[in-house]
């Protein structure tokens, strides 16, 4: 098993006739994802590589029967993209935009969490989701990550997502799911949402979490792991040294006020019961250990 | 991007907030042109982005011209917490009866909207919030609602105000969301807001930080970005679209991905080196990204070995190699070289960089044997 997508989700590809989209929407097909349509309102009834193209994302859905959407649409359309996959249908939206303000994200997290209780919402500026062998929706390479189990990775940052599967990869350890939830200010999915899947998910038994500085979402899954998390979790925080009051890249990579450090993060996590790596080498070695004495 | 004082002033007076008459000016003769215009007792207020301007003598009130000319000397080329100060704000004085604290900025843990108001104003609210946390008054707003007339009267009852600023801190409320919604804003302070001796309700400070993401329905925005203080290597990585921060080390970084930037940067404090600068260079990593990179980073005087940490994704590792590789012909590099190439295709990648290596450019398989290394040659 794997959470929020396997082999038998199909999946809509908003932004599949740009270049990002019908690139990667391309690299998700041929990794085996069900890749079953694209929409653009001017396009219909054209194809991109035999993927059918749609006006919207409604008659995508009623066409195709297709559960889940990726949205590779620039950041000014995404709100409306959100919506109008919410709308139409979808269950679980996988944003992968950057650069998408903070006050539209505010503001179609707390509309879908009121309108759509049951929509996922993954990102937006996040690298998407994979469940190794059976589904890859947004822009992780899919050959790094080795299909099975029985570890289930979540991450906010991109890049260290892809080092986390590929240390565990290199150890010839499994993965169920990755998701990335990306580190921009209002995250549609939380370390949590990930937390309590793979918690529920009889085939993961170990969780491996990738966190980041800024923002309390260490401390608020730190938390969570301590009630809720029987599972074994391995961890590890980016930013250790990284000065106070410096964007690094991320919109949510800031630390401000001595709140946010990776040092107060790590701390938390280690309360809970979670084994933290100095970085990411460690923290697949950790997860390797726990593997091994499963 | 973080507004100046008097720029997140003409901010808030688009929205109708009431804000006092003042002036720019860059010399002492424009700060007397500007104290003529609008008559004295004038304040003369240095404008640079750092707080407690007040207590390192960056504000000063001036009753004549002969106090303006001597403020406004003193302050321009001051130094504000490695701020040196080239702009001042002239702006008329104001009598003082109450100072408050006023603010809207996004909660991340609620996923709303949250006001601060505080009867206690004209101080570093983080003291007040602190020290005695009751005096603040807080109200989270649903996006997707706003903030309503009753929410507002509801949030100023709760502040404990002088009951004469009660309407005009309603209508100021309201406006301060509506330039930190519309306006697309990750920060918007007024403190102190304050009651005159008159009864009004007036703006005496503004502190705005306003998210550049935003800048595509916000054209006029490009303004601020222009006042954006970087130092001159941030200037030249801003302009070649690279996310660099300056730090005071000698192992220069280059890193895919702000994540594993950040990681490479513990890696190196962590096996005893001390990092140049953060610098992602995205996803890609082609010869011309890869050469702006390196140039940014070659003219750091500090740098005594640079550190190239690349995981690739969906970008080749052959790729990866032959953008250096190309990057090295068109920068002529002062320090040594260690690359970790790592991920897609990383075999195939190092392949192509092994004839090249020398005591110049230099190879480590894991993240932390190029660190060691980056930092051993940077310590000489």
């Amino acid at each position: 098993m794997a959470i929020f997508v396997d082999e038998n989700t199909k999946v809509i590809y908003q932004g599949l006739t740009g270049r990002q989209g019908s690139y990667y929407g391309g690299l998700n097909k041929e990794y085996g994802t069900q890749v079953v349509a694209g929409t653009h309102p001017k396009k219909a009834g054209t194809d991109v590589d035999g993927v059918p193209i749609y006006a919207s994302v409604a008659e995508a859905v009623e066409a195709t029967g297709a559960t889940a959407s990726c949205i590779f649409i620039p950041a000014p359309g995404v709100k409306d993209a959100v919506m109008e996959a919410a709308e139409g249908g979808i269950e679980f939206i996988v944003a992968i935009t950057e650069g998408v303000p903070a006050h539209d994200e505010a503001w179609f997290y707390n509309k879908l969490k009121r309108d759509f209780p049951n929509v996922q919402l993954l990102g937006p500026n996040c690298p998407g989701i994979i469940s190794p062998g059976k589904c890859n929706i947004g822009i992780t390479a899919g050959h790094i990550a080795k299909p099975g189990g029985p570890v289930g990775i979540v991450s906010r940052s991109g890049t260290l997502t892809y080092q986390a599967l590929y240390e565990l990869q290199q150890k010839d350890i499994g993965v169920t799911t990755c998701v990335g939830i990306g580190g921009d200010p209002v995250p549609g999915t939380s370390f949590i949402d990930c937390l309590a899947a793979f918690e529920a998910d009889p085939e993961t038994k170990a969780i491996m979490m990738i966190g980041e500085i800024g923002g309390s979402a260490e401390e608020e899954a730190a938390e969570f792991i301590k009630h809720n998390v029987t599972k074994p979790v391995s961890s590890y925080v980016a930013g250790v040294t990284a000065p106070p009051g410096k964007k690094m890249g991320h919109a949510g990579a800031i630390v401000s006020g001595g709140k946010g450090t990776a040092d107060a993060k790590m701390e938390a996590l280690r309360d809970a019961g979670v084994k933290v790596g100095q970085n990411p080498t460690e923290a697949g070695e950790l997860m390797a250990e726990i593997v091994a004495s499963l | 991007m973080d507004l100046f004082e008097y720029q997140g002033k003409q901010f808030f007076a688009q929205y109708g907030m009431p804000i006092s008459a003042g002036e720019v000016a860059f010399t002492v003769d424009e700060a007397l042109a500007a104290a003529e215009r609008l008559g004295t007792p004038v304040m003369v207020k240095s404008q640079v982005l750092a707080g407690g301007r007040g207590k390192l003598g960056g504000i000063k009130f001036a009753a004549d011209m002969d106090a303006v000319r001597e403020h406004a000397g003193n302050i321009l080329g001051l130094d504000i917490k490695g701020h040196i100060v080239k702009r001042l704000w002239i702006e008329k004085a104001s009598d003082i009866a109450e100072e408050y604290y006023m603010s809207f900025t996004l909660d991340r843990s609620a996923k709303k909207h949250l006001g601060m108001l505080s009867a206690e104003g004209g101080m570093d609210i983080e003291e007040v919030a602190a020290s005695t946390p009751e005096k603040i008054s807080k109200i989270w707003v649903d996006p997707v609602d706003g903030l309503t007339d009753e929410l507002a009267a509801q949030w100023v009852d709760e502040a404990n105000l002088n009951p004469q600023a009660r309407e005009g801190a309603i209508e100021i409320a309201k406006q301060l969301y509506t330039a930190y919604t519309e306006g697309d804003a990750d920060l918007c302070e007024i403190n102190p807001l304050i009651l005159t001796p008159e009864g009004k309700v007036h703006v005496l400070d503004s502190k705005v930080t306003l998210d550049g993401n935003s800048e595509f329905r916000h054209p006029d925005y490009q303004q601020y970005d222009e006042t954006q203080t970087r130092d001159e290597r941030e200037e030249a990585a801003h302009a070649k679209g690279l996310q660099y921060v300056g730090l005071d080390g000698s192992v220069g970084v280059i890193a895919n991905g702000a994540g594993l930037a950040m990681s490479t940067l513990d890696v190196i404090n962590q096996v005893g080196g001390s990092p140049a600068n953060f610098l992602d260079i995205g996803g890609g990593a082609n010869a011309d990204v890869m050469s702006g990179a390196l140039e940014v980073i070659n003219d750091d005087p500090n740098v005594k070995a640079i550190f190239i940490n690349i995981f690739g994704g969906i970008t080749r590792g052959e790729e990866v190699a032959n953008g250096i590789l190309e990057a090295m012909k068109r920068v002529k590099i002062d320090s040594p070289i260690v690359i970790r190439l790592d991920g897609t295709n990383a075999e195939e990648g190092r392949a192509i960089l092994a004839p090249e290596l020398d005591d110049m450019l230099m190879m480590e398989t894991t993240m932390l044997d190029a660190a060691r290394k980056a930092s051993e040659l940077a310590a000489g």
